[in-house]
């Protein structure tokens, strides 16, 4: 299906956003352009707003003023799961009961769910996406094991898997690398930089972790107390001096 | 031959009631809601009581309130920002308060009022057969065109809601179901008792399998053996059917979680 909006060469226009809980306010009048092909990495301490960010872009986060466009479409309510099937979304560190009855392959198979739209039933087309995809990430022995019973760096594939079978045009990780051991951390860096290249897709990753951005992030938004306070390219985010004025308490 | 057609109709609506339930009861197991079946029997027995009180069928209110009640608790879950749990004890509260509002208001004697409380599954009429069946056709109908949403929400519901998925308007559904199960079975079952017989098959089935669709079919299995069995020994040995039949459901329960295979996996991962 050739989708208008997707001939824009911004991806993610968000404008003058603003977004509180309560009290709390996450992200004060934020605005941020990212264009179509970029890896973005989204910087800064815990609580900063780095996951408010990324939510508003898929609208999972209700934003109080401002605009969000996605390939120069406004999310509204009319559109907004029309996007959600086409962006995909990593949380971090999904927590699942052991005793969930469902499969990894049945957790990887939900990624199809919206873009199938109602009505539609789960094909063979899907499941076999969906296994190419777990072989694609060297989990799909673990097709038939219940999705609660895996480590967290196979969970973080499952989910993986789960967001590139929406067949994305954006991906949005949140923290994928948290809580996995150096050994899962470098596997899933390698994992993430073969998607990007070799699915062409626009990519933001949120980390507290900079050690964590793999190489092909060349661009990056540092984000302290629900503002962004940089936008620029790798070398420039990462100088000494601003690092230590990002994750100071000041 | 006499005593076996009048036990037709009591066995016909235990499979059909135990059917109903076991559906239901999936859900509110997986979407950690246990409370929905509290807040909708309470909804549906303040219906009935509201029914009794202007003089019409009291299945037309009890089914009203639960879809009012179904249709309130996720709007004030979602902009309240609370658990569903919270918004579910709300309305538990206030359907309580309305239902003995409406007992105190009643004149006469309340033996009616209290039948909706424990029910009486030797009474099943041809009208709750037909209403219990069309129930189990719509459940059905439902699981099979929403199949893939259902089980989505039933994962995560956040993850749902990312995917694309109409999340909300799917859990409002399956609420508003519960809703309905509830209320057509307060004359047969009864509205206290109903609570169990949705909850504990489905968290017997919860113990034993990793596969949903075997789950829906343990729970369905569970829910009507409890029912048959329940009505067969109070049958035999003259006792209230509803709390025999919620017995059995809590011993199944029981022997499941004893047995489970679940836990023994558990153990091994800590």
């Amino acid at each position: 299906m050739l989708i208008p909006g997707f001939a824009s060469p911004v991806a993610v226009d968000i404008q003058d956003v603003k977004v509180s809980y309560y009290e709390h306010i996450a992200l004060r009048h934020v605005s941020l352009q990212i264009g179509r092909g970029e890896f973005v990495g989204v910087i800064g301490p815990n609580g900063a707003g780095k996951t408010t960010l990324l939510t508003v872009i898929n609208g999972l986060g209700r934003i109080h003023s401002g605009t969000v466009k996605i390939f120069g479409e406004r999310l509204d309510r009319r559109n907004i799961r029309f996007w959600r099937s086409r962006i995909g979304y990593v949380p971090q560190s999904l927590k699942v009961d052991p005793r969930v009855p469902v499969s990894c392959l049945e957790a990887v198979v939900i990624g199809a769910s919206g873009r199938l739209g109602i009505f539609r039933r789960v094909g063979q087309v899907e499941v076999k996406k969906a296994e190419m995809l777990m072989d694609f990430f060297h989990i799909l022995n673990l097709r038939n094991r219940p999705v609660g019973q895996v480590s967290g760096g196979e969970m973080q594939k499952v989910a993986l898997a789960r967001a590139l079978l929406q067949e994305p045009e954006i991906l949005l990780l949140d923290e994928p690398t948290s809580n996995l051991d150096p050994p899962s951390v470098e596997e899933l860096t390698g994992f993430i930089t073969s998607i990007y290249q070799r699915f062409n897709l626009t990519v933001i990753m949120v980390t507290h972790q900079i050690e964590h951005l793999p190489a092909v992030c060349q661009r990056l938004v540092l984000v302290k107390k629900g503002r962004v306070v940089f936008v620029g390219n790798r070398d420039e985010g990462l100088r000494p001096d601003r690092l230590k004025g990002l994750f100071s308490n000041e | 031959m006499n005593e076996m057609a009048v036990l037709l109709k009591p066995v016909l609506a235990t499979l059909l009631g135990g059917a109903v339930c076991g559906i239901v009861g999936v859900w509110v197991v997986l979407l950690n809601i246990p409370f929905v079946g509290v807040a909708m029997s309470h909804s549906a027995f303040a219906g009935a009581i509201f029914g009794l009180l202007v003089g019409v069928d009291p299945l037309i209110p009890a089914l009203l309130f639960c879809v009012g009640a179904s249709c309130l608790i996720g709007p004030i879950a979602e902009r309240g920002d609370f658990e569903p749990g919270v918004a579910l004890g709300v309305i538990f509260a206030l359907m309580l308060g309305l239902a003995f509002l409406g007992v105190g208001l009643l004149k006469g004697p309340r033996t009616e009022a209290l039948n909706f409380i424990w029910g009486n599954i030797l009474l099943t009429s041809r009208r709750d057969l037909i209403l219990l069946g069309v129930l189990l056709f719509i459940l059905v109908g439902f699981l099979v065109v929403l199949n893939k949403e259902v089980k989505a929400v039933l994962f995560n519901r956040e993850i749902a809601r990312a995917v694309g998925v109409p999340e909300r308007a799917i859990f409002f559904a399956l609420v508003m179901l519960c809703g309905l199960v509830v209320s057509v079975n307060l004359d047969t079952i009864g509205g206290l008792l109903i609570f169990s017989l949705i909850v504990s098959p489905a968290s017997a089935a919860y113990q034993i399998t990793y596969r949903l669709k075997t789950m829906y079919l343990l729970s369905i299995g569970f829910a009507v053996g409890s029912c048959v069995a329940g009505l067969v020994l109070s049958w035999l040995f003259n006792l209230p059917t509803g709390a025999v039949i919620i017995c059995i459901a809590s011993l199944i329960f029981a022997l499941a979680l004893l047995f489970s295979p679940k836990r023994r996996v558990q153990r091994k991962l800590g």
